[in-house]
Parts: C-alpha cells; sequence; structure tokens
C-alpha cells in the first residue's frame, strides 16, 4: 500500500485546525508520534500556551494481559487544566483505547471545558466511540490487526509513516 | 532451580532480594520508578494500576517509614490497602505464618507486603504460593531480618542515579553497623549488580560480618582513609535493638569514631552525596550539620521511596 506523505498531511492538519484554535488552545501530544506533532503544530499554528505530553503506560486497559510497557515517560502537563481548551493530538487513531486513557489521565489533572483530538492518519478498526474532530487522512479500507502504522522521526527531525508487518 | 522471584518469562513476580537480580530487571524497575514521581504533583494523586486489587501489609516487625510510603503506593495505585497489625493478631494466638497467608489468600490478597525479623520469611511465603499454584499473588520483602531489605535497595539506586547519574564511575562507601545491616546487604548487591567500580565498607571489626572481602568490597576500619574521595557515603542506622554481648563500647565512643561530622564529610569529593535509610540516630552515627546539610539527601530518599515501590508493585501485578 502506499503511504501518503507525513508532511503533506501535516499541512493539511494545519489548515484543518487553524480556523478553529485561539491563544487558549493547549496542545496535548501522545508520546511519542504525538508530541512530535503537537511541537510541530504549535510553532505553525503560532500558538502561545505551553505544550503538554502524555505517556499513557498506567492508563492503559490491558495492564492485566500485556503487562507494564517497558521504559515508560513521564507525563507532564505544564499548564492548568481546570477550564482548559485542550487538543489531544497522536499520530495514529484505531481503537481508540489510547485516547480513552489520555483523557482519563488527563481528567486527574482538572476538569478541562473541552477536548478535541487530532490525528494524522485514522486506520480505521475503532472499539470505543471515540472520532477525531482533525484527521489529515482516512484509510480507504480499514488496516488488519496484524500490521502496525506509526509515525517515525529521523535525526534530521523529518516524519515520515511505516507500515509494520507482525 | 530456577530464580523464584522470575515467572518463566523472566519477569518480575515476587521482590525477595537484590542478590541474583538481573540488571535488566533493576534498571527497569528504576526506568519505571521515574515517570512516577511526577504523580505526587497532580490533582488527583492516583494512578489505575491496581484498582481493584488488595494490598496487605504484613508486618511482623515495627516500621513507621517503610510501611507508611509502602501504603502511600499501593494507595495511589488505587489499590485497597489492608494494613494488619500482626503483633497483636492471630500470630500472638499461636497461628504460623503460612496459615495466616492460607487465609489472607482466601480474603482475595492480590499482593503481600512483608516485613519480618526472620531472615526468608517472605521467601517462605512465596514458595508456599508457587507450590499451591497461586501465581496471581505476589510477594514483596519488606525486610527480613538481616537478610535483604529490596525496595531500600532500589530507592537508593534511584536516588544515586538521580543525583550522580552513571554507576560505573562512582566510588561509593558504606559505613557503620553492617553486621545487623539487612539494607547494606541490599545495597552492595544492587551496586555490584549495578558496575560500580568500587565499593567501600567503613566500620569498627565488631560491627563488620567476618569475611566482607568475600563480596567484593574494599574494608576500611578508619574513616579518613575510607572516605577519601568517595562520590556517594551510605550511613547505616546503629541497630541496638539487634545487638547482644559487648560489640561496642558506647554509643557516644561509636561517634567519636565512626558518626560522619562536617570534619570526616571534607574527606569525601565536594560534591559527595550523604545519605541514610533512616532512622537516624543524631548524633551516634550522624551529625545534625550534616544530617541537615547541603550534601544531604535524606529526605530525597524518603519521596523517592514511594515511586520506587509504585513501580516495583506496578510490575508485579501488571
Amino acid at each position: 500500500m502506499q503511504l501518503p506523505d507525513a508532511d503533506t498531511l501535516l499541512e493539511t492538519l494545519i489548515a484543518q485546525m487553524r480556523p478553529h484554535v485561539t491563544s487558549k488552545t493547549a496542545l496535548v501530544g501522545i508520546r511519542t508520534g504525538g508530541v512530535w506533532l503537537a511541537e510541530r503544530l504549535h510553532a505553525a499554528l503560532g500558538l502561545d500556551g505551553p505544550i503538554g505530553s502524555v505517556d499513557v503506560s498506567f492508563y492503559r486497559d490491558d495492564l492485566g494481559a500485556r503487562g507494564l510497557p517497558p521504559n515508560p515517560q513521564r507525563t507532564d502537563i505544564p499548564f492548568d487544566v481546570e477550564d482548559a481548551h485542550i487538543v489531544i493530538v497522536d499520530d495514529v487513531l484505531y481503537t481508540g483505547r489510547t485516547v480513552r486513557a489520555a483523557l482519563n489521565e488527563l481528567f486527574d489533572y482538572g476538569r478541562p471545558a473541552c477536548v478535541e483530538l487530532a490525528v494524522l492518519v485514522d486506520r480505521g478498526g475503532r472499539e470505543l466511540p471515540i472520532a477525531a474532530r482533525y484527521c489529515a487522512h482516512t484509510l480507504p479500507q480499514p488496516l488488519p490487526a496484524s500490521q502496525t502504522l506509526e509515525l517515525s522521526r529521523d535525526e534530521t527531525g523529518a516524519l515520515s509513516l511505516r507500515l509494520i508487518d507482525a | 532451580m530456577r530464580n523464584p522471584q522470575l515467572d518463566s518469562n523472566g519477569g518480575l513476580r515476587h521482590l525477595l532480594t537484590l542478590d541474583g537480580l538481573p540488571r535488566e530487571i533493576l534498571t527497569a524497575i528504576l526506568d519505571t520508578a521515574a515517570p512516577l514521581t511526577e504523580v505526587a504533583e497532580r490533582e488527583v494523586k492516583k494512578l489505575p494500576v491496581l484498582r481493584g486489587k488488595s494490598v496487605f501489609n504484613l508486618f511482623f516487625e515495627n516500621s513507621t517509614r517503610t510501611r507508611t510510603t509502602f501504603e502511600i503506593a499501593a494507595k495511589r495505585l488505587s489499590a485497597d490497602v489492608v494494613n494488619l497489625n500482626v503483633s497483636t493478631s492471630s500470630t500472638a494466638k499461636g497461628e504460623s505464618l503460612l496459615d495466616t497467608v492460607d487465609n489472607l489468600c482466601a480474603m482475595q490478597a492480590d499482593m503481600f507486603v512483608v516485613r519480618h525479623a526472620a531472615s526468608g520469611a517472605p521467601f517462605l511465603i512465596a514458595q508456599h504460593l508457587i507450590a499451591n499454584g497461586r501465581n496471581d499473588i505476589h510477594v514483596v520483602n519488606a525486610g527480613d531480618g538481616r537478610h535483604a531489605h529490596p525496595t531500600q535497595g532500589l530507592l537508593d539506586m534511584y536516588t544515586i542515579r538521580h543525583f550522580k547519574g552513571d554507576f560505573t564511575r562512582l566510588v561509593v562507601a558504606i559505613v557503620g553497623d553492617v553486621l545487623h545491616s539487612r539494607v547494606a546487604r541490599s545495597q552492595i548487591a544492587a551496586l555490584k549488580t549495578l558496575g560500580v567500580p568500587e565499593i567501600r565498607v567503613i566500620g569498627p571489626k565488631t560491627l563488620l560480618p567476618s569475611g566482607l572481602e568475600a563480596w567484593g568490597v574494599r574494608v576500611f576500619h578508619d574513616m579518613d582513609a575510607g572516605l577519601k574521595d568517595v562520590d556517594v557515603i551510605m550511613m547505616l542506622r546503629l541497630q541496638n535493638e539487634r545487638m547482644n554481648g559487648a560489640l561496642l563500647p558506647t554509643p557516644q565512643e561509636f561517634y567519636k569514631v565512626w558518626g560522619l561530622t562536617a570534619e570526616k564529610l571534607a574527606r569525601a569529593r565536594p560534591d559527595a552525596i550523604v545519605m541514610h535509610p533512616g532512622p537516624m540516630n543524631r548524633g551516634v552515627e550522624i551529625d545534625s550539620a550534616v544530617a541537615d546539610g547541603a550534601q544531604a539527601v535524606i529526605l530525597n530518599q524518603v519521596t523517592f521511596g514511594i515511586a520506587v515501590r509504585m513501580a516495583v508493585m506496578s510490575m508485579l501485578a501488571a
């Protein structure tokens, strides 16, 4: 399958978000791909607010079955979540379980005024009632569960999508 | 025999001792603890990792700091915590350790945090659970006799890594009553596993176990020589309650020779850190000016202890 170019998708996402973001919008990236995207969006949209990052390792719903992921990173929310306008940013939207975990984690910091979701690619296969307000690309056919789609970043900072077969 | 601490995939099932625990697991615990230090800064200081699980604190020996930090750690992971004051309960009526355990298993325990005056008690419980096929129940050793205090050793390693970074270039001194100290045994095991090139043990001959050199440490009976140019000083508590016989003359005399004063601390590197597992005997093994001084990281150890115990419990139960 021909994967779309990540930079082109990022431009699409910026264009979708630009009319709706304000100086009050706070971005929260989901580690790791979502954090890279949040940094790029933050610069392109000229936002003032700080960027947050969440690592949902401790909020996953499959800890019992799969164990704790190795080397979890620090969740960093450097702003007051209470009454904040938040956009959660992730590279790929799949089952929706990661977003569910991120929402639960955010609410442990306070009660935001609203939370939206921005993703680069929707690969289909949702298992929860979660939808992205901003989505640069939806795959025409859902990917099979055996395949992993993820964003990678090389040493120059260039972003690209990768498809990995299990 | 397989290491009873590990499951068939090499993952952590029980935490009984740091001796023989693979370096990858030791490092994974420290790595997992790092993001957990941040939970204390949240509005809701809780993670859902142990939601619906029951953690039983089984303390057959007194402890305030360890029991409290285990309790806080379990509660921050959303577990239900039951504290058993065993000295006033069924054990006092003659129930055996394993009968107590079986009864608590029947109450749907998921994890036991065990402190016991007898070395090997947590190991006995873990073996009993394994023999009964209860692989879903986990044991954490919170200190057994003179044998081990693994979570203390881990939080000490976390503290050293936090302040000093690379283990492989450090000179670390452990000072005082090593003979009675399970803390020192866990510290030495972990320091060796993490690749500390020089571990020194300093103390009077009567309070150091015989054959200590075989542990791979350098032994000193002189504070000035032992502390020279060290990066980390780990003080031990003088365990008066475990002493029988005339191992030392008086606490005052001990302080004069082995107590850490500013003068003795000056022998170490200027950026050396001073650690103590608590509770401190001020004016016995450590001078107040040092305990409250700029180089002391003793209260950091307590705070890190919560994150490290959260990491251990997360890895066991997840």
